[in-house]
């Protein structure tokens, strides 16, 4: 397929650990470990987890800003995985990334309008100061601040005024793909909508494909086509937004959308909820076989020995899941 | 509501952002003995620069007839005469612009290679910041005063041979801090951001990680500048500083020291000023700290 923009093929990103003692042996955090999925042009993949699943160590590995231990990252069909700094610049221009924190992504001694024309300053370095201020200003408008705050300085904004400007930042150079890296999280949930709606906007505008991590699934679900779901750094399920909600096979999907309110009260009162009981895992000393299986209500003596690889389970689907059939049309 | 809102015109032209800078600068000019502090230091830089049109006596002319004379307005000897029989007031100014020409400068020199010096390490961090920081420690423990007098005797007494001395120590110092500085922002968001944005790591140091560490800085430079004073006074004092008859603090209060009892004046004077200089720096240094950091109080 010739629209696959970004081709993700078993990553792994592990940190070296060294634990505490005299001369402490080393370990390896496995931030990511074994994540394969595709991005096609226009369209948004939704990435869910808890905090501490790696999603934010996904994000930082796709741009190459921390350099993966293993795999490949297929860009355009390249393989940019451990890429250094000078090879890597060009292929910036359409891979671009939205921080979690938007006024601590914002260098607070630069102007508004200084840092959303930095890139443009870097990739074309011929325009003049007067077209960059202009393309700035129209991107400002597009992105819904007014243009005559050019001059002004992050702390001067509101939170949502702040991503506003890390959007703009990210879309300047007209990407193929934005990460948007927990988005919203630190926003107000009356801000969080206007975000996530100007986001929608761009890609249709634009036909950006958007890489959504969140750990809201209710955002997810909003404004992905597609949704994959991340537990301890490995891919637990993925597959299109409408089958993945409405049907979930991986037992970790199911407790997690069970945990998410229904706004139609008949249903809310007729659904089952599955909780999820204890604490996530240490990453550094994960279980062994089905790394879900210790918070797993399913899980067997198979679940222990083998660790299940992510198989196909219907059109656009794929689970890692000993046991997902009997969890298929419940 | 007296005053009315702003006139919809304003809405038309850019509003003016206020920086962190300018924020600073607002608290700055509202404390008291940092304001006063700069406007003595201002009067001192002017009275040097315009010394010899002050004054109806050059610095170097010998009044044969008037050694050692107590301040008397009649002749215009405001602050008296030395024991060569020169008059004090010029002297003073005179030394007054050594002073502190030596410690503006090799501040500068310091200021400029310590930044770079510091924001590279900081940056770059790995065996690159091992090195050359271990650079740093070791020419830290080389005794200084004993270089400066290596230098002296091997190239001769020569002022700008003290620019680089004291340069060449004191940006030891800022590089250390600029390092430190440098590590606890380098792992912020938007560094981060900059680098994903294509920023090179040259850029990125020139743009975004020295303007982010100047603050403290320029807090150290208010306080390098006495520093280096002191230190020529000192090296001058111990008569391995400028030569006669040229002038600096450190050689007339050197002298007033020796004649202090049949002559106060001679240390009066030029210590009275070398005090107010180091009090006003130190109290400018005070003020930039707390208008840098309004947090840190
Ligand atoms: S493999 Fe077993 S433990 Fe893992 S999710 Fe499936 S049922 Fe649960």
């Amino acid at each position: 397929m010739s629209d696959i923009l970004l081709a993700v093929r078993d990553l792994k990103v592990h940190f070296p650990v060294r634990s505490a003692g005299w001369r402490g042996a080393h370990c390896h955090l496995k931030a990511l470990d074994g994540v394969s999925f595709d991005v096609r042009a226009g369209e948004s993949l939704g990435v869910v987890g808890e905090s501490g699943c790696g999603k934010s160590t996904l994000a930082r590995a796709l741009l190459q800003l921390i350099p993966p231990t293993a795999g490949q990252v297929l860009w355009l069909g390249e393989d940019i995985a451990g890429l250094g700094d000078r090879a890597m610049r060009p292929r910036r221009r359409g891979l671009q990334i939205v921080f979690q924190d938007p006024l601590a992504s914002l260098d607070p001694r630069m102007t508004v309008g200084d840092i959303i024309g930095e890139p443009l300053r870097v990739f074309q370095p011929e325009l003049k100061p007067d077209q960059i201020r202009h393309r700035v200003e129209t991107l400002m408008g597009t992105v819904g601040l007014l243009p005559h705050m050019i001059n002004r300085y992050p702390h001067e904004f509101s939170g949502g005024q702040c991503q506003r400007i890390g959007i703009a930042r990210a879309i300047v150079l007209q990407p193929k793909l934005v990460v948007c890296d927990e988005p919203v999280s630190a926003l107000d949930v009356s801000i969080q909508a206007q975000i996530i709606n100007l986001l929608m906007a761009l890609q249709r505008q634009m036909g950006l494909a958007l890489i959504f991590i969140s750990h809201d699934l209710s955002i997810v679900r909003h404004l992905s086509h597609r949704v994959m779901v991340l537990y301890l750094g490995r891919v637990m399920e993925l597959g299109h937004r409408d089958g993945l909600y409405r049907n979930p096979l991986h037992p970790y999907t199911r407790a997690l959308l069970s945990a998410v309110p229904i706004p139609d009260p008949d249903l809310e009162r007729a659904r089952q909820r599955v909780t999820l009981t204890g604490d996530l895992p240490s990453p550094l000393a994960p279980p062994t076989g089905c790394v879900f299986r210790t918070r797993c209500p399913m899980a067997d003596r198979r679940c222990e020995e083998h660790t299940p690889l992510l198989e196909p389970a219907g059109p656009g689907r794929q689970v890692a899941c000993h046991h997902w059939r009997r969890n298929a049309d419940t | 509501m007296i005053r009315s809102s702003p006139p919809a015109v304003e809405l038309q032209h850019d509003i003016k952002g206020r920086s962190l800078w300018q924020d600073a600068v607002r608290r700055l000019a509202r404390n008291r003995a940092a304001v006063a502090s700069m406007i003595v230091l201002a009067v001192i830089a002017l009275l040097a620069v315009f010394a010899p049109m002050l004054s109806p006596h050059p610095y170097d002319e010998i009044y044969w007839d008037r050694i050692q004379m107590p301040p008397d307005f009649a002749n215009g000897h405001w602050f008296g005469t030395d024991s060569n029989g020169r008059d004090l007031f010029v002297r003073t100014l005179y030394g007054a612009r050594v002073s502190l020409m030596v410690g503006v400068l090799a501040t500068a020199v310091s200021l400029v290679i310590g930044v770079i010096y510091g924001a590279v390490a900081g940056f770059v961090g790995g065996r690159v910041d091992d090195i050359m920081m271990r650079l740093v420690d070791i020419l830290y423990a080389l005794p200084f005063m004993f270089f400066v007098i290596l230098l002296m005797v091997m190239f001769g007494r020569n002022i700008f041979l003290i620019f680089v001395a004291l340069g060449a120590v004191e940006w030891l110092t800022m590089a250390r801090i600029v390092r430190g500085q440098t590590l606890s922002i380098k792992h912020r968001p938007f560094i981060e951001a900059a680098h994903a944005c294509g920023v090179t790591r040259t850029g990125i140091i020139f743009r975004h990680i020295i303007p982010n560490v100047l603050g403290p800085v320029i807090v150290y430079v208010t306080l390098t500048v006495p520093q280096v004073i002191m230190t020529e006074s000192f090296i001058s004092f111990l008569g391995l500083g400028v030569q006669e008859p040229l002038t600096s603090w450190g050689v007339l209060i050197a002298e007033g020291a020796r004649l202090m009892e049949a002559a106060p004046w001679l240390l009066v004077f030029p210590a009275t000023l070398l005090a107010l200089t180091l009090f006003a720096f130190n109290f400018i240094g005070d003020g930039l700290r707390d208008a840098l950091d309004p947090k840190d109080r």
